[in-house]
């Protein structure tokens, strides 16, 4: 694996490159690109061209016909998505989205300039199905399509996490994550993909989650946290599976099964829906809330979606609750609609605590975890004591998705500041739809981009920076399970000394539970504040 | 997909150096890691984490959460460190023959 610069090595050359774009080659150097998709990933996945390549190789063992299905591939796409023939069409080149972008400033490319970026794909799409770049070729913009076009696309379409933050600036409303959407569907054509993103995408295929957690270890592993949370609070929890007629389907990401901190978030979950006596149910078989399917096609992403549709129709639920997860609102809040709906076998949600309806959800069915706790807090049905949360000064991160996707930025900070007392917002042109990425969504958070990952963080980190010098915060909230397993290499390489958690693990530690025994801890095991004296099992 | 041969056996190996399946685990992987790792002595409780995760990976398919490393074995997280410097899953796990976790995590 490429060994990480030192924060000081990670020097930014701004400096004009010595060629034109256009002649310029990306370098494939370690710590800059993502290990290529493995072929039995791609099988299981029914992925063309499945086979074993390498990224720095010359040869990338394309098909012999490459050239052909890419161009009709694009057709396909151009046909089947007006957007994309807009944005490949409309762009003036203002320059307004170039420093938007968190690789850009994190890495000084040119290329992750968002407008080029997009130019990468647009440059061939004028030279085939344009009149102007086929007559007057490089002048309009238009080049070839060759074999070191097919590398750059792979190299910059997987630096680019679609985060979505260039488009907020966009005067026409570019949204360069559908372009990056898009190179990476013909990429996949041609039997080119990452292994992080296909990996996660096949192991949902085949046990219902990106981790491949069988049902019989999903059960355990949540059974575990019954355990934690009696040693925690002496409260026990009964949560259950795959059980029908229950009213709510609750499905999260499975990081938030099996990797810290999200597992103390996971935590929080499973005491809220104790507390209030929520029926609900938890799925073996939909045990995901992401969707790596979004980073693969369409088509993928269509099969991923429609198995949590497909449950909560089985388990004859009237609606399902989403976990704190980034991606899978994009997905539901934006295409699950028309992609695999409509839901009309399920009801539009209303919270049977507080009889509030989601008229928002109205057509998905599906409701985030914070904007129902939110409505619980509103309505006086929680026992909080802040006080818990006091050995945390807290600021949050707004993940991508759910901000930019669907709007959401106000239902996590009054949950946020219904169950802690010290809460800093970081500066406002890096959070709500201004918010900047945690530099390894879409299917990059694997440890071999870590150099690029840890560049690409670099904006979000300073912001971080910011309050942590100012204000002392010390923990950085998020709605994401990527998120909450990349934020905290990034705090540790870029601003030492601040945790990261989610929103219920917050929730959890604040909750005022029937029957609890006095707290002295928080969900980790960690003393409340005046409580560090206090001899403490360890948990 | 590398080849790698150790005393006689013959390990598949990843870009990472993970072998590709865990069938092909036997003590000699362990040897032959533990360099690479930094490790230059096997304890006795560099094996229990070592088992630990294999009685677990047989049972459920997966590694065990870091939570339920640290509570079975009675080993805090930084002891497990301390053992395996680069941790439960880049080092413990790759000792121990079992994939790396992927998704969110």
């Amino acid at each position: 694996m490429a060994k990480v610069p030192k924060p000081s090595e990670l020097l930014l050359d701004y400096a004009l490159p010595k060629a034109e774009w256009m002649d310029t080659k990306p370098d494939f150097r370690p710590g800059t690109w993502c290990y290529p998709g493995k072929a039995k990933n791609l099988d299981v996945l029914q992925l063309p061209h499945a086979r074993e390549w390498n990224p720095p190789d010359e040869d990338w063992k394309l098909p012999s016909n490459w050239k052909e299905i890419i161009f009709e591939g694009l057709r396909d796409c151009l046909d089947k998505y007006r957007s994309l023939r807009i944005f490949m069409d409309v762009c003036v080149r203002c320059g307004a989205c170039a420093d938007k972008c968190h690789f850009y400033i994190g890495s000084g490319d040119p290329k992750n300039m968002p407008v080029l970026r997009a130019e990468l794909l647009r440059s061939i799409y004028r030279k085939e199905f344009t009149t102007a770049g086929k007559v007057l070729g490089k002048i309009a913009g238009a080049r070839e399509l060759t074999e070191d076009v097919v590398k750059e696309w792979f190299y910059y379409f997987f630096q680019c996490t679609e985060c979505r933050r260039c488009s907020v600036f966009c005067p026409y409303g570019i949204d360069t994550a559908e372009i990056t959407i898009i190179g990476r569907e013909l990429l996949n054509l041609l039997g080119l993909n990452i292994d992080w993103v296909v990996g996660p995408a096949a192991n949902c295929f085949m046990n219902g989650n990106h981790l491949g957690i069988q049902p019989h270890a999903f059960k355990d592993m949540i059974e575990f946290f019954v355990d934690e949370i009696e040693a925690v609070n002496g409260v026990r929890v009964e949560p259950t599976f795959n059980r029908k007629g229950a009213e709510i389907l609750f499905i999260t990401p499975s990081g938030d099964v099996f990797a810290d901190p999200g597992t103390y978030t996971l935590m929080g979950y499973l005491m809220l829906f104790h507390e209030i006596g929520l029926d609900y149910t938890w799925s073996t078989y939909a045990s995901e809330g992401g969707n790596f399917g979004l980073f693969t096609n369409h088509d993928t992403m269509k099969k991923l979606n429609a198995k949590m549709y497909a449950e909560a129709k089985r388990l004859g639920v009237k609606y399902i609750i989403g976990g704190e997860c980034g991606h899978m609102w994009r997905v539901v809040n934006q295409y699950m609609d028309t992609m695999n709906g409509p839901a009309d076998f399920l009801e539009v949600p209303v919270s049977p605590i507080t009889g509030t309806v989601f008229e928002n959800a109205r057509s998905t069915k599906m409701i985030h975890i914070v904007e129902f706790t939110a409505d619980l807090i509103k309505n006086g049905k929680l026992k909080l004591d802040p006080s818990r949360n006091d050995h945390h000064n807290v600021t949050y991160h707004d993940s991508c998705n759910p901000a930019r996707g669907m709007g959401f930025f106000d239902e996590p900070r009054y949950v946020i500041q219904n169950v802690c007392n010290n809460f800093h917002d970081m500066p406002p042109n890096t959070i709500r739809e201004q918010t900047f990425c945690c530099g390894s969504g879409s299917g990059l958070n694997t440890d071999e981009f870590m150099e690029m990952r840890m560049r690409g963080g670099l904006p979000r980190a300073n912001a971080v920076r910011h309050v942590h010098d100012k204000y002392g915060v010390n923990m950085l909230s998020t709605i994401c399970a990527i998120d909450r397993a990349v934020l905290t290499p990034l705090m540790d390489y870029w601003v030492p000394g601040v945790g990261v958690t989610g929103v219920h693990e917050l929730v959890g530690n604040a909750l005022v539970m029937e029957g609890e025994t006095e707290r002295t801890t928080d969900l980790r095991g960690e003393p409340l504040a005046g409580m560090e004296d206090i001899e403490n099992e360890d948990v | 997909m590398a080849t790698v041969e150790f005393k006689g056996k013959s390990f598949d190996v990843d870009e990472d150096g993970f072998i590709s399946s865990f069938d092909q685990w036997n003590p000699e992987w362990v040897e032959y890691v533990k360099a690479s790792e930094g490790i230059s002595e096997l304890t006795e409780e560099h094996w229990k984490v070592i088992h630990v995760l294999q009685d677990y990976y047989r049972k459920h398919g997966i590694a065990p959460m870091v939570r339920i490393l640290t509570k079975v074995t009675g080993y805090k997280l930084k002891y497990i460190y301390e053992l395996f410097p680069s941790g439960p899953g880049k080092g413990a796990c790759k000792m121990a023959g079992l994939p790396k976790p992927t998704g969110c995590v």
